[in-house]
């Protein structure tokens, strides 16, 4: 570790208010694309939204507990953004991470038995739908504090320039995608995150998925220049760049080369990623802050319809294929349900494991914490 | 009287300030149009209007800091943060500033605020949506750390956090939000801060607990057949240290009971100022039964981490057969 972090005096070599210009959307590129790989993105779609509808029935028949955020309606920013990325860059998002897990290759029945509660879930079925974390995928997470992964995104951003130019003396090669939602726009930590990648030249993209609601609060009433976040980045010297998030193709168009000049020249930028959750906030939300009007006009423009579509035209895609995947998708979140209820629930000692480096944290024991044997006359139940 | 619940006491004291005292607002993400994540000031934007029911972007620090300056310039701010797991990124507006403003400026300067915050586990919430923070709290001078468990003690004590001149962390244990009914005056009272409440009285043992575990302790107690004094403290600081001593010196044995994990939980401060102040009355070491000393585990996994009945029943074996 001898070269200094060139991060340390980006102010002085780069201007940071004056930022390169960041790669523009390329309509067309995602359409050049073979065939078979705009088949795949469907079925990931497909397969999210297929997810979710199951996730909904079972959260009503009281087999998944907490809160839960779906994110039908949003297939296309996930998946195009994966698309867009290599599988290796590092990912992380707030609490409606089911989509982005099964866009970065989660096993459906990991992610569904987390929810169920079960030990097979990918986090032992001791988080639940807010964390979903796959190390194998690069998926940082699933964070519950609205906000708090975007100093997050930073310093993951921060860690592989660092492994990349200090510890292996060559250029920065990762780029790490940083998703929130609009209401995330308004807390401190984002300002500090942003202002702090501006600053450092970090290699991180800040996709905002921008579904106009936070909660009940419709994004003009929760922030400023609503109409032009654009000018958020501006502040911090960063790119920004809109995007349709309910169009795939429109999504690879505009991530993949901004994902390159990341890349390339290790800057970061913003992305003001146009969706809409059509669904509740989460499963109690009778809705009443937005008419059935608008709910409609943006259902009809349906990001898995609209490729649906392209795909026909193309002649890429017909009815039968089209009703296969549909089988196909609806069959492995069967299996992914089915697995998670045969999935046990974790054992009583599941709750003292994983918060610190010794088994049992501060409680002592062998193969079980002291408190939870049945000679022992601590708190413990001991149940099970 | 009106036959209420917590969350139904809540909004009435609310609106009787407001009604009474237009220094009142009420601030926070969604408390206005959607009448707030709990709907516990449901009706109230309505009733008061965006001036005065005032839907805030997201952002606690914001509206904790706001708050502040609300309060030290003549208003009694009401902020609402949605859950307890968000006071993280207010902490710093909270104790840093609120909790020290009147040592700082010697008390020309004063914080009338009170922040209302759902609190603690058992409606099958994940880790962040769950938690028991009084004790972080109750030790940071400067802040009054108040806890019902009751829908007639809710309102009594909510009025009091509002009038009160210094900030208060007013929590609401969401678990028994809709739990009971209780009959509640329509007519203004107040429960004064810092007193506890004798539930019901008993010769063999006191037990000591708050918010919802207040009705664990209560069902343990029924179950049990003994004669057990229950003491729910309804302020957690300043605490009422002498209805406890007093108790305790009848029973010379004490259970403590709370939700927070045991290191350091507020238990520990009581079982220590018992054994400063009744160390020769002691029959029986106090006891805690109390959350473990890790993260609040998702559902499946939540009703083994919080006390109940069952482990209080323990509890109460072993103090008794000391
Ligand atoms: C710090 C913090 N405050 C409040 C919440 C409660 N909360 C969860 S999601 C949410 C709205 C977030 O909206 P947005 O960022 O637009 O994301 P979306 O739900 O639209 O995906 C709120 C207020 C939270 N989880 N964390
Ligand atoms: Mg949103």
């Amino acid at each position: 570790m001898t070269r200094t972090l060139p991060v340390s005096d980006a102010g002085s070599t780069r201007p940071n208010a004056v930022p390169a210009k960041a790669g523009t959307s390329r309509r067309g590129l995602a359409e050049q694309l073979p065939a078979e790989t705009l088949v795949g993105w469907l079925r990931d779609m497909m397969l999210i939204r297929e997810f979710e509808v199951r996730t909904m029935q079972a959260y009503q028949d009281k087999k998944i507990g907490g809160f839960c955020h779906v994110y039908i309606g949003q297939e296309a920013v996930a998946v195009g953004c994966t698309a867009a990325a290599a599988p290796t860059d590092p990912m992380v998002t707030a609490y409606r991470d089911h989509g982005h897990a099964l866009a970065r290759g989660m096993d459906p029945r990991h992610c569904m038995a987390e929810m169920f509660g079960r030990i097979g879930g990918c986090a032992k079925g001791k988080g639940g739908s807010m964390h979903m974390f796959d190390k194998a995928h690069h998926l940082y997470g699933g964070h519950g504090i609205v906000g708090a992964q975007t100093p997050l995104g930073a310093g993951l951003a921060f860690a592989t320039k660092y492994w990349d130019e200090v510890v292996n003396g060559g250029r920065s090669r990762s780029v790490t995608l940083c998703f929130l939602g609009d209401g995330a726009l308004n807390q401190g930590a984002f300002h500090e995150a942003m202002n702090l990648a501006g600053l450092m030249n970090l290699p991180v993209i800040y996709v905002v998925e921008n579904n106009g609601y936070s909660m009940g609060t419709a994004i003009g009433r929760g922030t400023t220049m609503a109409h032009d976040l654009s000018v958020k980045a501006a502040a911090y010297g960063i790119e920004a760049v809109v995007v349709d998030g309910m169009d795939v193709l429109a999504v690879y168009d505009g991530m993949k080369p901004l994902v390159d000049w990341c890349r390339e020249e290790c800057r970061p930028a913003f992305v003001d990623m146009r969706t809409y959750r059509y669904k509740g906030h989460s499963m109690s939300d009778p809705r009443k802050y937005r008419t059935r009007d608008e709910e409609e006009r943006f259902e009809s423009e349906d990001p898995i319809d609209r490729l649906v579509g392209h795909l026909e035209r193309r002649k890429a895609l017909d009815k039968e294929s089209l009703a296969e995947l549909n089988r196909d998708v609806k069959q492995q979140v069967r299996d992914s349900v089915k697995w998670a209820e045969a999935s046990p629930p974790p054992p009583i000692e599941e709750l003292f494991t994983d918060v610190y480096v010794d088994e049992w944290g501060p409680y002592r024991g062998t193969s079980l914490p002291e408190m939870l044997r049945e000679d022992a006359g601590d708190a413990g139940s001991g149940k099970q | 009287m009106a036959n209420l619940t917590l969350v139904q006491a809540i909004n009435l004291a609310l609106v009787q300030e407001m009604e009474k005292d237009d220094r009142v607002i009420l601030l926070g993400e969604d408390v206005g149009l959607n009448g707030g994540v709990f709907r516990v000031t449901e009706g109230l934007h309505k009733r008061f209007g965006g001036n005065r029911v005032v839907d805030t972007p997201l952002a606690e620090s914001g509206i904790i800091g706001t708050s502040i300056g609300l309060a030290m310039n003549g208003l009694r701010p009401v902020p609402e943060i949605q859950f307890e797991g968000f006071l993280g990124p207010a902490y710093d507006q909270l104790c840093s500033h609120a909790a020290r403003m009147r040592s700082r400026t010697r008390s020309a300067f004063t914080v009338p605020l009170t922040v209302r915050v759902p609190v603690g586990g058992g409606i099958h919430a994940p880790e962040l949506h769950s938690d028991s923070p009084e004790a972080i709290y109750a030790h940071t001078p400067g802040i009054k750390v108040v806890m019902p468990a009751s829908p007639y003690d809710a309102k009594g004590l909510l009025i009091a956090s509002i009038r009160d001149p210094d900030p208060v962390i007013f929590f609401e244990p969401k678990r028994i939000y809709r739990a009971f009914r209780e009959d509640v005056p329509e007519d203004e009272y107040t429960i004064p801060i810092g007193k506890a409440r004798v539930v019901c009285e008993g010769e063999e043992m006191t037990m000591v607990s708050w918010g919802a575990s207040v009705v664990q302790c209560m069902q343990a107690i029924e179950a049990s057949n003994r004669s057990i004094e229950l003491i729910d403290l309804r302020t957690i600081f300043p605490m009422d240290i002498d209805t406890v001593t007093a108790s305790v010196k009848k029973t010379g044995r004490v259970v403590i009971v709370h939700e927070a994990p045991k290191t350091a939980g507020f238990g520990a401060e009581i079982a220590t100022r018992i054994t400063e102040e009744c160390f020769l009355h002691l029959e029986a070491p106090p006891q805690r039964v109390t959350g473990f000393d890790t993260t609040m585990p998702y559902y499946k996994l939540e009703l083994e981490y919080m006390p109940d009945a069952q482990r209080i029943a323990k509890a109460i074996e072993e103090t008794a057969a000391y």
